[in-house]
């Protein structure tokens, strides 16, 4: 009987011991296949410059086979933070780097604009930079004060922190504030959303994730395309980076000569950014 | 045979443990990170704090708070009717093919992504708002209503599990007494599962109060005094949710002392589960 039990609990024991170990293998074995087979880098960061960093990494790895690149979102100061705990290799930045930051090695690889959107059903096609902080600051409410049909203005916002917020911040408001009332939403994607959907509202996002669901304004009667950036006249614009921690090595020197290639270059271009190309011909 | 069934309890002790540890790992960093900030500033201003501007170091989350209650307030306002309905239904009248259909539906209610209520919400309950009753749609009514829907099973599943605990002669004394259905129902059934059903309550509001993502989606987030249910607004979670991705220095530890607030907060409602739910007992 006693001897009975002893062995039942030894195998019930051998069991679980079992188990326990098959588990940890099925958890740590491809972990450790991932790192020897996979030498892939991590780019993570401003959700406005993942769209192009994702395109590019697909054009990189249908080019080098063996490559592997991630690239994650979070916001441009996380991926600047990624960066410096190594957690990523590259980050992806928005704005321009802090004071505090500096000791960062960063790389503009190119420059984009930021759109002023409204819904389609919006009659108004221009606006005054002046108009745009008015509105933006609260002072203007209504639309019938820019000479569309009578309604409120719905202001559509980024969060703060965002560099696509700062930059607008430091283009268009100036000194001002943006108005506490306006919404915020926080990333590109849902700002466009909620314009798309919104005929009342105002928005701001990047000039390359415009598409046809939202209408740019033209800035003082300055359409936002490629040839007014180029030329100077269309002034929102802001810096694309590519963030290392220390001189870029390796895979991440790679990438990063692959983007600032001409091939990418223009890949950029033709998805609404200003390319380094441009700017240093400039 | 005593020494190893002595380890296996250690072990099992151990892992028990562990799980308290990550509780404790978590409320550690919470207040060490936030709390700082909190005795910068003064509790008070942080507390009662009308503005949030991190931009400008003013670090105010009243109008959060506020948010916060009369979302969970709506919610709660179209949960507790539903819910109790629901549970009533379930207990007393429904059949049992229909109670075994409605079931394992209102857990399924449970089961779906918070970022699928919130997508749901926006492209469908947002536009109804806006059209039929103004404002921007994204609004505390949009997320009260959503958010309704979310504590549902909270609320049924356990004000229908204190109803059942009752002592059957409840019922029949009542009915035997020459009580209706619904006189037994109401006078006396629910008065005696009171306390589980103020728990199942308190537990829903916990979850409306946490809510996250379909927040962040639905409510807006705007961060100013609501003054109608039709405004945006910001709740404390989605605060933290929104800014976090781009969030440094004093901003990055208000969003922790935010959830120091919040924490406290949840930490009331939760003993107060508790304790309501002992006193049935007792």
């Amino acid at each position: 009987m006693k001897f009975g039990n002893v062995l039942g609990f030894r195998i019930w024991n051998l069991k679980i011991l079992v188990l326990c170990l098959l588990s940890f293998l099925l958890i740590f074995l491809p972990t450790i296949g991932c790192q020897r087979e996979k030498a892939g880098i991590t780019v993570a960061g401003s959700t406005s410059v993942q769209p192009f960093a994702e395109l590019l990494a697909e054009e990189y790895m249908s080019r080098n086979l063996q490559s592997h690149i991630y690239v994650q979102g979070g916001g441009s100061t996380a991926g600047i933070e990624a960066v410096r705990t190594h957690a990523a290799n590259i980050g992806m930045s928005s704005r321009a780097l802090l004071p505090e930051e500096k000791d960062l090695y960063a790389v503009t690889i190119a420059k984009d604009a930021i759109a002023i959107i409204v819904n389609t059903k919006n009659p108004i096609q221009d606006l005054s930079l002046d108009h745009v902080r008015l509105v933006f600051s609260g002072k203007i409410k209504k639309w019938e004060e820019l000479g569309a049909p009578p309604h409120p203005i719905v202001l559509v916002s980024r969060e703060e922190g965002s560099g696509t917020r700062e930059s607008f911040q430091k283009f268009v408001m100036g000194k001002e504030e943006i108005s506490l009332e306006s919404l915020v939403q926080d990333s590109n994607g849902a700002i466009r959303q909620v314009v798309s959907n919104d005929p009342h509202a105002i928005g701001y996002i990047s000039l390359g994730l415009v598409n046809e669901q939202v209408k740019a304004l033209k800035v003082s009667s300055i359409e936002p395309t490629l040839a007014n950036i180029e030329g100077g006249k269309y002034t929102l614009i802001r810096p694309f980076l590519f963030v290392f921690n220390g001189e870029p090595k390796g895979e991440a020197r790679s990438f990063l000569e692959f983007v600032l290639s001409p091939p990418a270059q223009e890949l950029l271009s033709k998805e609404g950014l200003v390319t380094t190309l441009k700017l240093s011909g400039k | 045979m005593e020494i190893k069934e002595k380890v296996i309890e250690k072990i099992l002790l151990l892992v028990a443990l562990s799980s308290i540890a990550v509780l404790a790992l978590i409320t550690f960093f919470i207040f060490e990170q936030g709390l700082p900030l909190i005795w910068k500033i003064g509790p008070k201003a942080f507390i009662l704090g009308q503005k949030w501007i991190p931009s400008k170091g003013l670090f105010g989350i009243f109008p959060m708070i506020v948010s916060s209650f009369l979302v969970t307030l709506g919610a709660l306002s179209l949960g507790i009717p539903l819910g109790l309905a629901c549970t009533i239904f379930l207990c007393e009248w429904s059949p049992p093919s229909v109670g075994t259909v409605l079931r394992p539906a209102i857990q399924l209610l449970a089961a779906i992504p918070s970022v699928i209520y919130g997508f749901w919400g926006l492209v469908v309950l947002v536009p109804l708002v806006r059209n039929y009753l103004g404002g921007p749609g994204l609004s505390i009514l949009s997320g009260s209503v959503i958010l309704g829907f979310m504590i549902l099973p909270t609320i049924i599943s356990i004000s229908e599990d204190s109803l059942k605990a009752l002592p059957p002669s409840y019922k029949e004394g009542a009915l035997a007494l020459g009580a209706t259905h619904w006189q037994t129902i109401w006078r006396v059934l629910i008065p005696a599962a009171r306390s589980g059903i103020v728990a199942s309550i308190i537990l829903g509001m916990g979850r409306a109060i946490g809510e996250t993502m379909a927040m962040i989606m639905i409510l807006g987030n705007a961060v100013k005094m609501p003054t109608s249910f039709l405004d945006s607004a910001r709740t404390l979670t989605t605060n933290i949710g929104i800014e976090m991705g781009y969030a440094s220095g004093a901003h990055r530890q208000a969003l922790f002392a935010t959830g120091v607030i919040l924490f406290i907060i949840i930490m009331l409602l939760n003993s107060l589960a508790i304790f309501l739910s002992r006193r049935r007992t007792g």
